[in-house]
């Protein structure tokens, strides 16, 4: 029942939101203490994971394979929890950011219901079910880029909507291929009857279509393009909660797919990882190296930061999954306080464009101060998680002896150092310039409670990892060995 | 059979593709859909091709029944369905308001976005 929680809160709070739509403070408070509720539960989740480390409930009590089962292991524990960390943040920073139009027109709404695609996508154990809460996720995310409706929101939009729609029919057609072939959804089942049986060829391609289908959500190389083309247009409090919720739970299916399917055949995706990887992390730094406008420098760093996490799953050893595991956990928390600072920036200054920006350093030095811990973090400055997170991936790369895409992800680390420092140069110490023709629009303390939680988030990850490494490492050891996954979704199987 | 329905799936693939590749909006979502309905169609038609099987017996007469078509991937394709045709509304009322907005349905007219 617990499982059901994460998914359940959300959707009632939607209905409670929607009754109460004409206040906009109760519209707040409720969503405030709907992200703490869930927040609870994930800790909740975490906590009773058990011996085995896993946590099952089957929905209508169909026994899987027949009934849509719903697991948890640590991996999407851990990830559930930096969820409801993220959106605590997130939805108190836009009730100071967003205009009162947008709260009104359903902002919290969207955020509930993204929330409830994201919870049931890190706890389905049922590919058509994940799916399923993949649209959920998606056509919220269609309707917040698009709220408000300015000219820039609706461009960028129909480039979001259909490359995320082929994306999902891909998935689709992937799905179908896959039960063609094995006759489940169950993903438990379907990696049991990879493992025990013989392979049909036509399962290999519908692996391909998935690796293809999140690597467009997840915005990895060749695919990438629809993000920095529409995140950076609807107000940044969206493009934060949008950087730190949708490409990481395509991450995170990659994640839970090589470990249940694609691992049998590592000869043939372990290049492939890693080619995609490594052009993935160059191609989205050097187009932040050559951006001016913080809000697309801070998309394109999403890009190079996705590749980081998909080497984590190409090298496949515990230090390198729990590296990308921990890496995704930093990058919501140190990606969204820089979008959050950033959006800070543009309250006061009334521009994201670093030629105009200047002196944020000598008018609001605390600001400065808030930008520059996730931003260090970014680019992996110790103590900063991100600085843990490169350490970790970096150990495991050469571990296993993959020089080549370790080198590549120490060269882009310093590229990231530098976008970050020019950021700083740009608009916290250069003189300031023109500011006089520029509208400043009131701040409201929202605003900077929710960064200043953001950031606090971002510090505490970095400095009590000697505490966390060990279940980072758990979930890894999980991903590793998916057996005990099976066993604990279908009990009854009998292991030959 | 078999190869019909294959060969029209392979056909509705190549309508979208090339209706997504031009640049009138409209006819993108056009492409949209005839994509969408290309991959229902293989997810309707995953659990093979049988005739004159029944979806569901009684269990008095199980055992002269030989074998049962697979009725899951018709729930599967009727959630599909739904969830395209919210896609497809959402679709409509956007390219709408991309043209009172912008005053043109040609998509080369969004190249300007990267002079934000």
């Amino acid at each position: 029942m617990t499982l059901f929680l994460p998914i359940l809160i959300p959707l009632v709070s939607i209905i409670l939101l929607i009754a109460c739509r004409h206040r906009l403070k109760c519209q707040q408070w409720l969503s405030i203490s709907a992200v703490l509720a869930q927040l609870g539960t994930a800790f909740y989740i975490f906590f009773n994971l058990g011996e085995s480390g896993h946590l099952v409930a089957q929905a209508g009590s169909w026994p899987a394979p027949y009934g849509i089962t719903f697991v948890a292991d640590y991996t999407s524990a851990i990830l559930l929890i930096a969820v409801s960390l993220v959106s605590v943040a997130a939805i108190i920073y836009s009730i100071g950011f967003v205009d009162q139009v947008r709260q009104r027109g359903g902002l919290f709404v969207l955020f509930q219901g993204l929330l409830t695609g994201v919870y049931g996508s890190l706890l389905t154990g049922d590919i058509f079910n994940l799916y399923v809460w993949f649209e959920v996720m998606v056509i919220s995310s269609f309707v917040l880029i698009t709220l408000g409706a300015e000219k820039q929101q609706l461009r960028a939009s129909v480039k979001y909507l259909v490359m995320n729609l082929i994306g999902s029919m891909l998935f689709v057609a992937a799905i179908g291929l896959l039960y063609s072939q094995l006759g489940t959804l169950n993903m438990a089942d379907i990696a049991f009857k990879l493992r025990s049986e013989a392979i049909p060829p036509l399962v290999n391609s519908a692996i391909m279509l998935f690796f293809i289908a999140f690597g467009i959500k997840a915005a990895v190389f060749p695919f990438f393009f629809w993000l920095p083309a529409s995140y950076p247009t609807p107000p940044i409090a969206i493009t934060a909660f949008f950087g730190a919720t949708l490409t990481k739970v395509g991450v995170y299916v990659m994640l839970r797919f090589y470990s249940l399917f694609a691992q049998l055949d590592t000869a043939f995706w372990q290049p492939v990882i890693f080619v995609v990887a490594g052009l993935t992390m160059v191609f989205g730094v050097l187009m932040a190296a050559s951006s001016y406008d913080i809000r697309k420098i801070l998309s394109f760093h999403i890009i190079s930061q996705i590749g980081y996490m998909l080497m984590g799953i190409g090298l496949f050893s515990v230090i390198g999954l729990a590296g990308a595991i921990f890496f995704i956990v930093h990058n919501m928390f140190s990606k969204t306080a820089t979008f959050m600072a950033g959006g800070l920036i543009y309250l006061y200054k009334g521009t994201y464009d670093l030629k105009k920006l200047g002196w944020v350093y000598k008018t609001k030095p605390f600001l400065a101060f808030l930008f520059l811990i996730p931003a260090l973090s970014l680019a992996g400055i110790p103590p900063t998680p991100g600085f843990f997170g490169k350490f970790f991936l970096l150990y495991a790369g050469f571990e296993g002896a993959h020089w080549t895409i370790t080198i590549v992800a120490l060269v882009v680390s310093i590229l990231t150092l530098f976008s970050m420092v020019k950021i700083w140069n740009e608009a916290m110490w250069k003189p300031e310039v023109e500011s006089a023709n520029l509208s400043v629009k009131s701040v409201r303390p929202a605003a900077w409670v929710g960064t200043v939680i953001a950031v606090v988030f971002t510090l505490l990850l970095g400095l009590t990892v000697g505490f966390t490494y060990d279940y980072f490492a758990q979930a890894g050891q999980q991903l590793i060995d998916p057996m005990n996954y099976i066993k604990a979704v279908l009990p009854d199987l009998i292991v030959k | 059979m078999n190869i019909l329905i294959a060969l029209l799936i392979g056909f509705l693939y190549a309508v979208s593709v090339y209706l997504l590749l031009r640049r009138s909006i409209v006819k993108l979502v056009i492409g949209i859909l005839f994509l969408s309905y290309a991959t229902n169609l293989m997810l309707f038609f995953a659990g093979g091709l049988t005739e004159t099987s029944p979806a569901f017996v009684v269990a008095s007469e199980a055992q002269n029944v030989v074998m049962t078509s697979d009725s899951l991937p018709q729930a599967l394709i009727l959630t599909a369905l739904v969830i395209g045709f919210g896609v497809a509304a959402f679709s409509m009322v956007l390219i709408y308001r991309f043209y009172k907005e912008t005053g043109t349905v040609d998509l080369d007219d969004l190249s300007d976005i990267e002079k934000l």
